[in-house]
């Protein structure tokens, strides 16, 4: 089973070279620091800046220069900032070649939630159905169940939806699946986990291959 | 030369009443309007619609209104860091519009631009869609939405002219530069207010003609919301 940042370090496999990413608050986060550093990637922070670095050191944050999240950042050479809906002209414009972001579901039909529980959070969509509407290239990194241990990856959506149709590939703590026509297709196992254990936790219809590699990180 | 600046605040916020809409910039807490908001506090203007990304945190920008009960309703894309903001929405005394953040954006870029309204896949098929008129255009399902309506627009840019021209700073541009123009009357407020010609015409980032008052701000206080660092003995 991965952790975290196991889940980040297998995401970033799927980061080639050239590519614009737009990686989402919480695990995609992390997935920046697992980027092979021999290929060109630039990333996008939908407040307005692209080429985002890292952590400024301590006493040379600037206020002026945050990410989504609202932390402290710096910028790497190349970097440009511009305003929000020049930002999401890229997003809408299909300009940013992949999305990462996290999820509280994601059904077997692609769509996905991730922004309210009706009653108990009520925060905001903040980009993220600008995000999911408009990316060709979606990937979600979450945890296989929630924290009462029921399947993340369900029939259908059951919080308020937050796209529909979108998400292609999902990546959790116990499998790589890809999201097709009939269902969740399972690509890779999680070091040290079995098929029955990724069939326990997925409440959707998967489809399970013969042969299910497990992934190399 | 058309001139733009007023002498302080006071004048900048000249014409604001109770039950107006105003459009803020910034984004968290980053190139948020200090000035305007913190004259708004002191008019005690009630009844506001706010149209602004985020809703402050309890003690600094729009949270400021908040604790006032100035704000009767906020439209905003993401407001998770205002637990004052939580609690009056769920009492019902706030009423509370959540837009896609770049829905927001273009709602507000449309209104400086022209356009009454655009189509956006954001929010197909989710709630934000509910009772908006859907179209097809090769394949895929959009969404109409409109531009927004607004009385006061309040943006803050990091330098200034007396033309009222803007450049704006880091990601502390974000909402600012979309909203200038977008309501009847735009107020900046600068953090370096200069004669007409010092700045270069070739990096303005926001022409004149989209702002009718400009201000020198003070006393930005430019609150960090999240701050990370790394160490260097890390680096």
């Amino acid at each position: 089973m991965l952790d975290k940042n196991g889940i980040a370090q297998r995401i970033a496999k799927e980061v080639k070279d050239g590519y614009y990413v737009n990686l989402g608050i919480g695990i995609p986060t992390l997935v920046a620091n697992f980027v092979r550093d021999d290929i060109e990637v630039e990333f996008q922070s939908e407040n307005g800046v692209l080429g985002m670095g890292p952590f400024p050191f301590e006493g040379e944050e600037d206020p002026d220069v945050i990410n989504a999240g609202k932390q402290t950042i710096t910028t790497l050479p190349g970097a440009s900032f511009f305003d929000s809906a020049t930002s999401f002209g890229m997003i809408r414009g299909q300009h940013v070649h992949l999305t990462i972001l996290g999820a509280m579901e994601v059904a077997e039909n692609g769509d996905i939630a991730n922004w309210k529980i009706p009653g108990k959070m009520v925060k905001g969509m903040g980009g993220a159905m600008d995000l999911v509407a408009s990316a060709e290239n979606i990937i979600v990194a979450m945890t296989h169940t929630n924290k009462a241990g029921k399947s993340k990856l369900l029939k259908r959506c059951t919080l308020p939806l937050t796209g529909v149709g979108c998400v292609k590939k999902i990546v959790t703590n116990l499998a790589v699946l890809e999201v097709k026509a009939n269902g969740f297709h399972l690509l890779e196992r999680a070091p040290g986990v079995t098929v029955e254990e990724i069939k326990k936790a997925t409440e959707g219809h998967l489809v399970v291959p013969d042969e299910v590699p497990e992934m190399l990180l | 030369m058309i001139h733009k600046t007023v002498a302080n605040v006071q004048k900048a916020l000249e014409g604001v009443q109770d039950g107006m809409t105003f459009m803020l910039g910034g984004f968290g807490l980053c190139g948020i309007p200090e000035n305007a908001i913190g004259e708004l506090v002191r008019l005690k203007i009630k009844g506001i619609t706010c149209i602004s990304n985020n809703a402050g945190v309890d003690d600094f920008g729009l949270g400021l209104l908040l604790q006032n009960h100035q704000i009767q309703k906020m439209i905003s894309s993401y407001v998770g860091e205002n637990d004052e903001f939580e609690r009056q929405m769920l009492s019902g005394e706030l009423e509370v519009e959540l837009t896609p953040q770049g829905t927001l954006a273009e709602k507000c870029r449309a209104a400086q631009s022209g356009f009454p309204a655009f189509y956006t896949p954001a929010g197909y098929g989710t709630e934000v869609a509910i009772g908006k008129e859907t179209r097809e255009f090769n394949g895929k399902m959009y969404v109409l939405e409109e531009a927004y309506q607004a009385d006061f627009a309040f943006v803050k840019a990091w330098k200034g002219d007396h033309a009222g021209n803007l450049i704006f700073k880091g990601t502390a541009r974000n909402f600012n530069p979309c909203m200038c123009g977008a309501a009847k009357i735009t107020v900046a407020e600068v953090e370096e207010l200069l004669p007409a010609g010092s700045l270069d015409p070739n990096e303005i980032h926001i022409p004149g003609i989209f702002v009718q008052r400009i201000f020198q701000g003070e006393h930005f206080e430019k609150r960090i919301e999240q701050r990370t660092v790394r160490r260097i003995e890390n680096a």
